[in-house]
């Protein structure tokens, strides 16, 4: 004979509107651990994708990502030159705003080298650039599909390939496009301009210029003695792949992550005093049925029992319900929300422990209950 | 019909006082009470309110410590010059105290039959065991038929009857009752008291309810009036101040 149970059953359409209602504050605070995650995920997505060990970029400057850096085109010999690199290539990252079907588009273009580091991670649909101009790859959140045309700047792309995933820290999907394009894109002028310059008696636009120039090292070499060295050339920079972690995630997403993780603490509390006053008002309901429990000769650990298991079929059912909830809606998000099974786990532990400790308000309660008070009207 | 006062006393109380607070704020709520309750007498307490019963009640169930004298329950010697001689005073309870209470105080949660049965839970016996046994209570107090019930489905008479079950289930040998028929119509109040005397004969037992209900006086061996927490009688020697007699 389980009291909880039989107690919870007795009163179960309350019980459970309870437990959805805690269902969803959970979810919120499941949402929010998600975003977090996901920030943090988006932040490194970009970072990660070109699958090196080494960012080479202007000298002084902490970039692509946090910092403008520009350096020239033909850097990348060099570093594919230097002893220990297996592999290099350039790289140009720029924001643009465009218009698709009638739709305003942000779109984080990656400019790469296709037979070189620095392209998409993996082709989710269609195939990789094949064609120095005029083609790209699109990431799935852009909302394009393959054979799509846009217009950037002057140029028109054909969508040949579609990507998962992969957007900036500041949510705007990824496309890429061929090297030359994005320079084109990034760096030539309009033509007026450029008439003006030639009138100044000024050539155009020096086209040949890249962000960052990344590469992959050899298995027996050190990508931070690599960096110690191309350091040594005055106008670059070297960053190791974890230092360029580092900095994406502590400096350029640094206040929304902490502003964030500061929301989800909150919501933690909120979450923990809640789930305190609902289990302590069930007890304080209670108190005649406990009363009379202890007159009978019920034992203390029944009582206790009674609350604690029905403090973690509430837990249970609210983090569930809440779970269930946010991996069915996550996808509608605008930004990624990553909830991984750690992450879970833990929350699902720190509910569980916040039940067990909220619990004990009640259980506090109850024990204080005079047997006496069953006496009487 | 008296019952008989020969042989041991169930419950025997030896100049039992309590008072709460100290100084100006002490007030006496029981003043050198002694009362001897044999087998099979149904006893009342009576008496205004504040003179003392239910301090007087919660002391015999074991739920409020004295402030001197002694008590014997059952033959065993349960408080000595004020203390508990035992640590364990809920199983003291569970093995020889049944209540009964006015609103029954059925647990909302569990259906008839589990209300019974929880006692005998208790006390370790197996869940279908007591489940039977509560069935058979419950059938002799003739409401067997509403044994799968929640308290909520049941009329005032019939959930008393549960409660009396209840009371009874472990076989206890003193059963305290907190004005017992107080929710109950003359007629249903009456059959509830004739059912108790009848389990108190029949289980050897004590009954001692504290009641306002002059439509019952007529159903109990001795009435004990306290007034100011004093017993307006010498209860030791079985020469109650009003004394009723049932036929």
């Amino acid at each position: 004979m389980n009291l909880a149970y039989r107690d919870i059953r007795h009163n179960l359409g309350r019980f459970l509107l309870t437990c959805v209602g805690l269902g969803l504050l959970l979810g919120v605070v499941m949402a929010m651990i998600g975003i977090y995650r996901g920030l943090i995920v988006d932040a490194l997505t970009i970072a990660r994708a070109p699958n090196v060990d080494l960012w080479v970029v202007e000298a002084r400057t902490r970039g692509p990502f946090a910092e403008a850096s520009r350096i020239p085109g033909n850097t990348r010999e060099a570093i594919a030159r230097v002893a220990g690199v297996a592999a290099a290539g350039s790289i140009t990252y720029q924001t643009v705003e465009t218009q698709h079907q009638l739709k305003k588009l942000r779109l984080y273009v990656i400019g790469y080298e296709p037979t070189r580091p620095g392209g998409p991670p993996e082709i989710a649909k269609g195939r990789n650039i094949a064609r120095s101009h005029y083609e790209m790859v699109a990431d799935r959140a852009t909302g394009l599909v393959l054979t799509d045309r846009i217009r950037l700047g002057r140029t028109t792309f054909t969508v040949v390939g579609l990507t998962q995933h992969q957007v900036n820290s500041g949510g705007d999907p990824a496309i890429y496009i061929t090297l030359p394009d994005a320079q084109k894109l990034q760096f030539d002028l309009a033509p007026p301009a450029q008439r003006v310059q030639l009138a100044r008696g000024k050539g155009g636009a020096i086209l040949d210029t890249v962000n960052a120039v990344v590469a992959r090292v050899q298995p027996n070499s050190s990508a931070d003695a690599i960096a110690d060295t191309v350091r040594r050339w005055k106008h670059l920079g070297a960053i190791t792949q974890e230092g360029q972690e580092l900095i994406l995630t502590r400096s350029l997403v640094d206040r929304a992550r902490r502003q964030i993780g500061l929301f989800t603490t909150l919501l933690l509390v909120v979450s923990a005093v809640i789930i305190a006053l609902i289990i302590y008002t069930m007890t304080m309901e209670k108190l005649k049925q406990i009363a009379t429990l202890k007159l009978i000769g019920a034992p203390d650990r029944t009582i206790i029992g009674m609350i604690v298991q029905q403090a973690m079929a509430l837990g249970l059912i609210g983090f569930a319900t809440g779970a269930i909830l946010i991996f069915n809606i996550k996808d509608f998000f605008p930004r990624r929300v990553v909830l991984e099974p750690d992450n879970v786990v833990v929350l699902g532990l720190i509910v569980f422990a916040v039940c067990l400790v909220s619990s004990g308000l009640g259980v506090r309660a109850a024990l204080k209950v005079d047997p006496a008070t069953a006496l009487g009207g | 019909m008296v019952a008989s006062t020969k042989g041991q006393p169930l419950v025997h109380l030896n100049r039992i006082s309590k008072h709460f607070g100290e100084g100006e704020t002490r007030v006496d709520a029981l003043r050198n009470v002694s009362i001897n309750v044999y087998p099979q007498q149904v006893i009342a307490l009576l008496g205004p309110s504040g003179s003392g019963k239910t301090t007087l009640l919660n002391v015999i169930g074991c739920i409020l410590d004295p402030s001197s004298g002694s008590m014997e329950l059952d033959g065993e010697k349960v408080i000595e010059d004020g203390a508990w001689l035992r640590g364990d005073l809920r199983q003291l309870r569970l093995d020889k105290i049944g209540f009964i209470f006015q609103f029954h105080n059925l647990l909302p949660f569990l259906d008839a039959t589990d209300n019974v049965a929880i006692v005998l839970k208790l006390t370790g016996v197996d869940i279908g065991r007591a489940r039977k046994r509560a069935i058979e209570l419950l059938d002799y107090l003739e409401v067997g038929h509403r044994k799968n019930a929640m308290p909520s489905q049941l009329s005032g008479g019939e959930a008393q009857r549960v409660a009396i079950a209840r009371a009874l289930a472990n076989s206890p040998r003193i059963i305290l009752a907190d004005e017992p028929t107080a929710a109950l119509d003359s007629k249903r109040a009456g059959i509830v008291m004739d059912l108790m005397r009848k389990l108190a004969m029949e289980q050897d037992a004590a009954i001692i309810a504290v009641t306002h209900d002059e439509k019952i006086f007529d159903r109990f061996d001795h009435i004990f009036e306290l007034r100011d927490g004093r017993l307006e009688s010498d209860a030791a020697t079985d020469t109650p101040a009003v004394e009723k007699t049932s036929t």
